[in-house]
């Protein structure tokens, strides 16, 4: 009797444990914040998306990646920006597309003017189709959707920090901070592959399609 | 209650000291309940629907109050009249059946949950409910009487935003929810890929957003202000966030908010598929 209530104790303790250490795990295993290059006044936030991350954990994962004011490339999600500043963002976009869900997110919204630029050339409205993925702040009506590469490109990249010499487009678009504070963003097409309705994997871990604006 | 003592010569008429605590509270408890309370109790007077719905809470608690403070009162009697001296502990007297408050029991919580019963059937089909806190599909038992003119408005789910459309302003989508005051409205809530739910709390209005189903609410809002929009059905990582405020607005400013939307989407607006109930959006997958 004793022995039976020591080994259900013993396993209640253990199942205790696993729950506490999986559970601080996730509390604590956020990607660092890395910060903006500031220039001026201006913050200047460069990012890419690859098709897959290609290092553990998760190497057929998509994702973002973020470069830090010294160049090198940073597998997080959290930026670092100054409130109530310009902030200019360069995105490598390295996918191919998948497609909006909702074609109402092909519309860029809450940037300056109103407009980002592909490869140069400004825009207003992509092809929903052509979306490989967004970059949505729904706290700031921030959303702009980025187009794949074609299917057939010569030179993809595989495996992240995916060097320009790879094929890639270019978007670039600007916006205003609010005030201090921490505002999600995150990525509206459905570009998780092989999870079902492409929503889960990537688009549900903060690190790879959506992370945070920290603002202060 | 006197059953679960032995009555003896020397002691007071507890039944009658307890109802008589419990009946001075109730006179003072209830008018602060319905008068002082009453007024804070949510969700307030926003819509048509949640000024009924605050009626009905305030009549909930009003009628729960002599239960709870006949429930403590006995508890607070109980625990200082009938402590046991000293450290034996004795059991009491077994207690036989006591028809009459058996009875008084039975027949008097059988009139409050039965009448509470019809009194919510009522209400829930009323003209001035109707519709609030719907699920009930496509088409609704209880619709209000001028349901025809209502302004139709959809509402559409996705992991992690709403978005609203405007069936009679081009099929215009929207990121932000606006109303005109005064206008009974029929939102459309779906969702395009989980289990959302709309929960416009002080319109008094919440409606589950499941794909391929359309579920239709109707509100009437009577006063200009904004209103908290959230979703109340766990969804996936950036549930707590899927929230944005909506706008009541007077009449005319609807017509140059709707019109400025129009302009504002047009491009985009092109691109939508055709205003329908329900969305079956491709690529629900990703191509591999
Ligand atoms: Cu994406
Ligand atoms: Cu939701």
């Amino acid at each position: 009797m004793t022995r039976r209530l020591a080994g259900i104790a013993i396993a209640l303790a253990v199942l205790i444990g696993l729950v506490i250490l999986y559970s601080s795990e996730f509390l604590t295993n956020a990607p660092a914040a890395v910060p903006a290059s500031v220039q001026g006044g201006t913050a200047h936030l460069t990012l890419q998306t690859v098709p897959t991350y290609g290092h553990a954990p998760e190497p057929d994962w998509v994702s973002y990646l973020v470069q830090d004011p010294s160049g090198h490339w940073h597998h997080s999600t959290i930026f670092k920006l100054p409130a109530h500043s310009l902030v200019t963002v360069t995105l490598y976009q390295y996918d191919t597309s998948s497609g909006l869900r909702n074609p109402f997110l092909a519309q860029v919204r809450g940037t300056v003017d109103g407009t980002a630029t592909l490869n140069g050339k400004p825009f207003s409205t992509a092809s929903s189709d052509e979306a490989s993925h967004t970059f949505t702040v729904p706290d700031l009506g921030l959303s702009v959707p980025l187009s794949g590469i074609s299917s057939s490109a010569k030179n993809p990249c595989s495996a992240a920090p995916c060097p320009l010499s790879n094929d890639h487009n270019t978007i670039t678009f600007s916006f205003r901070t609010p005030g201090p504070g921490t505002y999600r963003w995150q990525c509206f097409v459905p570009c998780a592959a092989a999870f079902i309705f492409g929503n889960g994997g990537p688009m549900q871990t903060i690190g790879w399609m959506s992370g945070e604006l920290v603002v202060s | 209650m006197e059953a679960t003592r032995i009555p003896e010569p020397s002691e007071p008429r507890h039944a009658i000291r307890i109802v008589g605590i419990w009946a001075g509270l109730t006179v003072i408890c209830v008018p602060l309940v319905i008068f002082v309370l009453g007024p804070h109790i949510p969700p307030g007077h926003a819509s048509q629907q949640s000024s009924d719905q605050h009626q009905i809470n305030v009549v909930l608690t009003t009628l729960a109050t002599p239960i709870v403070l006949m429930v403590w009162v006995y508890f607070g009697y109980a625990i200082t009249v009938f402590r046991q001296a000293g450290e034996t502990i004795v059991d009491g007297p077994p207690i036989d059946g006591n028809a009459r408050i058996q009875l008084t029991w039975l027949s008097v919580t059988s009139a409050i949950v039965l009448g509470l019963a019809v009194y919510g059937t009522i209400d829930l089909f009323s003209a001035s409910a109707a519709g609030a806190g719907g699920g009930q599909g496509p088409n609704p038992l209880a619709k209000p009487a001028n349901v025809g003119s209502a302004l139709e408005v959809q509402v559409i789910g996705q992991q992690w935003l709403w978005t609203f459309r405007y069936p009679g302003y081009g099929g215009v989508e929207t990121a932000t929810l606006a109303l005109p005051v005064n206008r009974e409205i029929a939102i459309h809530v779906t969702s395009l890929d989980v289990a959302h739910s709309f929960w416009a709390y002080e319109l008094g209005v919440k409606a589950d957003a499941i794909p391929g189903s359309d579920n239709v609410v109707y509100v009437k809002p009577e006063q200009i202000r904004s209103f908290q929009v959230r979703c109340a059905e766990l969804c996936g990582l950036w549930h707590g966030h899927m929230n944005t405020t909506g706008r009541v607005l007077s009449q005319p400013d609807f017509g140059s908010w709707i019109a400025q939307q129009e302009q504002q989407y047009a491009a985009v607006t092109k691109q939508l598929p055709p205003y329908s109930h329900v969305y079956y959006p491709s690529p629900l997958r990703r191509a591999p």
